[in-house]
């Protein structure tokens, strides 16, 4: 992944430092060469043209910018893309596959816990690895756990909701699918 | 059916909820991409042979440029155009009008005037090489003495901020006032009491998540200037760089993308965006530039900074006789505030428009600070948030000293149902509310009397519980044209039907949501006057090429303007369709009736035909005479503003060994007229409390003695998250709005500007015994504890304080 300086002549480019790293996002191993200063965010938005992680603050208090790293969220606004070497990723394309949605995107839509939209990629994978955790939980953990991402729309009521409604929803599944078996 | 003969069928009434129509609290359209991580914010626009541009901004607030050194920033490889204030002014682009009929300046030429103004900028081929470039730019600074409040913006020897204005001798921007100022004076004379108050609101910013940005890309094959940006109001937009980049209209394009939120922060045309548009002329190129949110806090609209003598002229048996305001506003170094042009200080004298007030009196005054720029409507329509949070403020104070309940003060002196149309002392007219019910609504829902039991109990344990009520109704929607324009372009807005050949439709608005979600409400209005289901109908918005002129969306004016132009395009679509209608039933128009989705044959109600029947007779079997096509527009511009009311009772409790206060309950009553979708409503309703508490208790920018901004980045301008925000309890009263066509009127800001004097009444109400009678907002612990501890009145006007 070199698109970021393809434009430079020839004898600055190699001034420039470069780390090849491999970083599986989304179940796909994915190799790209990298200046180590570039942000993770910054490579998944544009090295592998994954805008829906979005960068809202570069201060990682906003959380516009979560991903999983691993399974556990991480602010990809203030983490090095060479961190992320030899890690698993997960973003918001990763929740699901093209023609489905996760249950915490149904439960978003449902609940109408989004408005303007650009928070809500990070709450659902900060919201993704708390049901992993804990997979009923209650309103203030849920609000706990949300509590390092910022949403200026909403007022979190409908979050929380949302999040309560895919917790219910993917217990539900796993009630059912264990009595099936 | 076939496209050529549609027989005249038997069709049914649909049923209106079942089709996404008016009432339906429809799941959002706009959802399925933002859950996919693929909506399409600016930040995502990618264009071959893109640059990236950095801005280098002032550290200091007040100085003189001494010199510019760009040479090392020039040397950096993959830096393609260094621009500083000189070279702008080369093209006449030093500086550019502003939405109030002032100048700010794009790239400083003189002086810096504020922390964080823009000195020059930097176009590379990343973003990472420009913001390397930036910091290779050596500028030398000779400071000034600054100013960061209107006291010392109005002393004898403050320095002049705007020296550059001819004729500018001090650091007043306008004296404005309105009402009977000799009427307030008698009623003032013959008062039994009167209460008086002083405060400030404190400068607040929108900060919606995504930042501001624009990617400018011109095309010298075609002459074309096409620019996707962060704006909440394209058209406008477009007038303005027609004006100031002297473009052709027609080869300029505005496309406002998915937006990360707006709240007012988006609708202003800053330096940022004209800089780009400008290296990618120059280039040739084109040019992204992204703020980050230090950038984003500390040079883009604000709102508030308005402090307030308020005072109250009163009989004794609690009849209000009189108001008299003053307020001193801080505009910064430009004054930029988007508003109507009529007035200087917005609709701020929308204030006590829900109380019977014999006369009033205000005077305004507006001052240059060493502070950013552009006064915005933060969720709010043109500072009725001040109107409305003074007015609630001055009624607690009021009823405390005449001893009066707080809630038996508010019904006494309200418009009562049978008094509209109501002209208010400053001269609105209102026309229609229920704000005795609304208020009863919200009293019943906390159980007041049961609070107020609770709280006496609690105080014999020494336990501090507070409540406060705060009660307004506001102007939301300008227009009317009469009376409200920017820059002279009026206030309507517009919508585009075209309904296609088998019955689906596209409709466009010059509105432009930011979350609101127009694309789900806009089709729900259509499907309510055609019957065409929601689901039928795409809603495009924010294309300046394809959507029809409209100011855009900010104030709370989309639903109460834009909504209404919906409404009347499709009636107009209504009326062709019945003469196609009329054709196919084979019966004259005059015989032909209506009922949702359908027409039929007055005489035979079983024998109709579809709208969507219609339609493709439009296009494949229209009468002699008649034009093809089934394609309409509307302008709408309202008779009046449109009048939401609402009731917001909080209840705290405060820790008098902390100053900390906690929120106990949240009840909010709204009275928005006819909800659309009520689950976008209350979604509305909610965001809007988030802020009111946000501002009362945490958020807020303020100012050291030397101008550094306090509040800068997202560590120290402190927003709610989910754990301190409390819950809500929603409650409604309907009163259809009287001139609005589907009686609907704006909600988006309403418990917002309503909101904040909840939250603080209910703390003031926590520590009344200890002679508190004002802390200024946000309500932070050690504000609070001061006020307990010290008996006196807490201010929060900037220069912050220091331990030192």
């Amino acid at each position: 992944m070199t698109s970021l300086y393809e434009e430079i002549p020839q004898a600055a480019a190699e001034d420039v430092p470069v780390r090849r790293i491999t970083v599986s996002v989304n179940g796909q191993r994915r190799t790209a060469d990298v200046e180590p200063r570039l942000l993770l965010a910054h490579l998944l938005r544009q090295g592998f043209k994954l805008t829906g992680t979005h960068t809202g603050c570069d201060t990682t208090n906003c959380g516009a910018c979560t991903v999983l790293v691993d399974g556990l969220p991480a602010k990809s606004c203030t983490m090095l893309a060479v961190q992320a070497d030899g890690h698993e990723v997960t973003t918001v394309e990763g929740l699901a596959g093209p023609s489905e949605l996760h249950p915490l995107q149904e439960g978003f839509k449902d609940e109408h816990g989004l408005q303007c939209g650009f928070c809500t990629p990070g709450m659902m994978l900060a919201a993704k690895a708390l049901l992993e955790e804990n997979p009923d939980p209650t309103e203030d953990e849920v609000r706990f756990a949300l509590s390092g991402n910022l949403c200026r729309c909403t007022g979190y009521q409908n979050i929380v909701k949302s999040v309560l409604w895919a917790a219910q929803k993917m217990n539900t599944a796993k009630t059912q699918g264990g009595e099936s078996e | 059916m076939t496209a050529t003969e549609p027989a005249p069928t038997t069709s049914r009434a649909l049923d209106e909820i079942k089709i996404g129509g008016m009432g339906a609290s429809r799941k959002r359209v706009e959802d399925n991409r933002f859950l996919r991580g693929r909506g399409h914010y600016v930040d995502d626009v990618v264009l071959p042979g893109m640059l990236h541009m950095e801005i280098l901004r002032s550290p200091v607030a007040h100085a003189r440029i001494v010199s510019i050194d760009a040479s090392r920033a020039w040397d950096i490889p993959g830096v393609r155009l260094v621009l500083t204030g000189e070279m702008m002014a080369t093209r006449n682009l030093a500086w550019m009008p502003t939405l109030s009929y002032d100048t700010q300046a794009v790239l400083a030429t003189d002086k810096v005037r504020f922390q964080g103004q823009e000195v020059a900028c930097v176009i590379a081929d990343d973003p990472y090489i420009a913001k390397d470039a930036c910091e290779a730019i050596e500028v030398e600074y000779e400071q000034l003495p600054v100013i960061v409040n209107p006291t010392q913006a109005t002393a004898p020897d403050a320095p002049i901020i705007r020296d550059d204005k001819e004729g500018q001798a001090d650091n007043v921007i306008f004296d404005w006032e309105v009402g009977d100022r000799a009427g307030t004076d008698r009623a003032f004379a013959e008062a039994d009491h009167v209460s008086t108050i002083r405060m400030h609101y404190p400068r607040s910013h929108p900060s919606p998540l995504e930042c501001c940005g624009s990617v400018a890309d011109f095309d010298r094959a075609t002459g074309k200037l096409t620019v996707y940006m962060t704006t909440q109001a394209p058209h406008i937009v477009r007038a303005a760089v027609a004006l100031i980049a002297e473009l052709p209209e027609h080869l300029i394009r505005i496309v406002s993308p998915d937006l990360g939120g707006g709240f007012g922060n988006k609708v202003p045309v800053y330096p940022g965006y004209v800089m780009s548009i400008l290296a990618s002329i120059l280039l040739e190129r084109p040019v992204k530039w992204i703020e980050d949110r230090s950038g984003n806090l500390i040079s883009t609209g604000f709102g508030r900074d308005v402090y307030l003598e308020g005072e109250m002229a009163l009989r004794r048996d609690g009849k209000i006789l009189a108001v008299r305001m003053h307020t001193d506003s801080d505009h910064g170094a430009f004054f930029g505030d988007a508003q109507p042009s009529k007035f200087k200080i917005g609709l701020l004298h929308s204030t006590f428009s829900c109380y019977d007030i014999p006369t009033a009196h205000l005077t305004a005054r507006g001052v240059y600070t060493n502070k950013a720029p552009g006064g915005v409507a933060y969720r709010c329509s043109f500072r009725v948030t001040e109107a409305m949070f003074f007015q609630e403020r001055m009624m607690q104070a009021a009823a405390d000293e005449l001893g009066i309940d707080q809630a038996e003060f508010r019904r006494m002196n309200f418009v009562r149902d049978d008094d509209f149309p109501h002209r208010t002392p400053f001269g609105f007219l209102t026309d229609s509310g229920q704000y005795a019910k609304c208020l009863q609504v919200g009293l019943d829902a906390i159980d007041y009397e049961g609070f107020r039991r609770e709280q006496a109990e609690a105080a014999k344990q020494g336990r501090l519980l507070g409540i406060g009520i705060s009660c307004m109704t506001e102007p939301l929607g300008a227009g009317n044209s009469r009376e409200y324009d920017i820059l002279g372009i009026k206030m309507f807005d517009s919508a585009e039907l075209r309904v296609h050949m088998t019955g689906k439709a596209i409709l466009r608005t010059g509105a432009k949501s930011q979350g609101q979600g127009h694309e789900t409400t806009w089709a729900q209005i259509v499907a309510h006057e055609l019957g065409i289901p929601a689901e039928d109908i795409v809603v495009e918005e924010g294309d300046t090429d394809t959507a029809p002129f409209g100011m855009g969306t900010y104030a709370s004016r989309s639903t109460p303007v834009a909504g209404a132009a919906v409404a009347m395009v499709s009636r107009k679509i209504r009326a062709k369709a019945r003469k196609l209608a009329a054709h196919l039933l084979e019966v004259s128009e005059e015989d032909v009736e209506w009922e949702l989705g359908r027409f039929y044959v007055r005489s035979a109600p079983d024998r109709g035909v579809t709208i969507q029947e219609c339609a493709m007779a439009a296009y494949s079997n229209m009468p002699d005479g008649l034009e093809p096509g089934l394609e309409a527009n509307a302008y709408y511009d309202p008779p009046n503003l449109t009048w939401p009311f609402g009731c917001y009772i909080v209840t705290v409790e405060v820790d008098p060994m902390t100053g900390v206060w906690d929120v106990l309950r949240v009840v909010a009553v709204d009275d928005c007229g006819v909800r659309i979708n009520p689950m976008i409503v209350e979604g509305q309703i909610m965001g809007g409390l988030t802020e009111a508490y946000a501002m009362s208790s945490m958020q807020f920018i303020t100012f050291d003695a030397d101008g550094n901004c306090i509040g800068s980045n997202f560590m120290d301008y402190l927003l709610p998250t989910a754990w301190e925000t409390p819950g809500y309890e929603l409650h409604e009263v309907v009163t259809p709005c009287p001139h609005h066509p589907i009686g609907a009127k704006g909600i988006g800001e309403c418990a917002t500007v309503g909101g904040p004097a909840a939250f603080v009444n209910a703390v003031m109400d926590a520590v009344k015994q200890y002679g508190v009678r004002n802390v200024d907002m946000p309500l932070l612990p050690d504000r609070v504890y001061e006020a307990i501890t010290q008996r006196h009145d807490v201010s929060g006007a900037p220069p912050i304080r220091t331990d030192a």
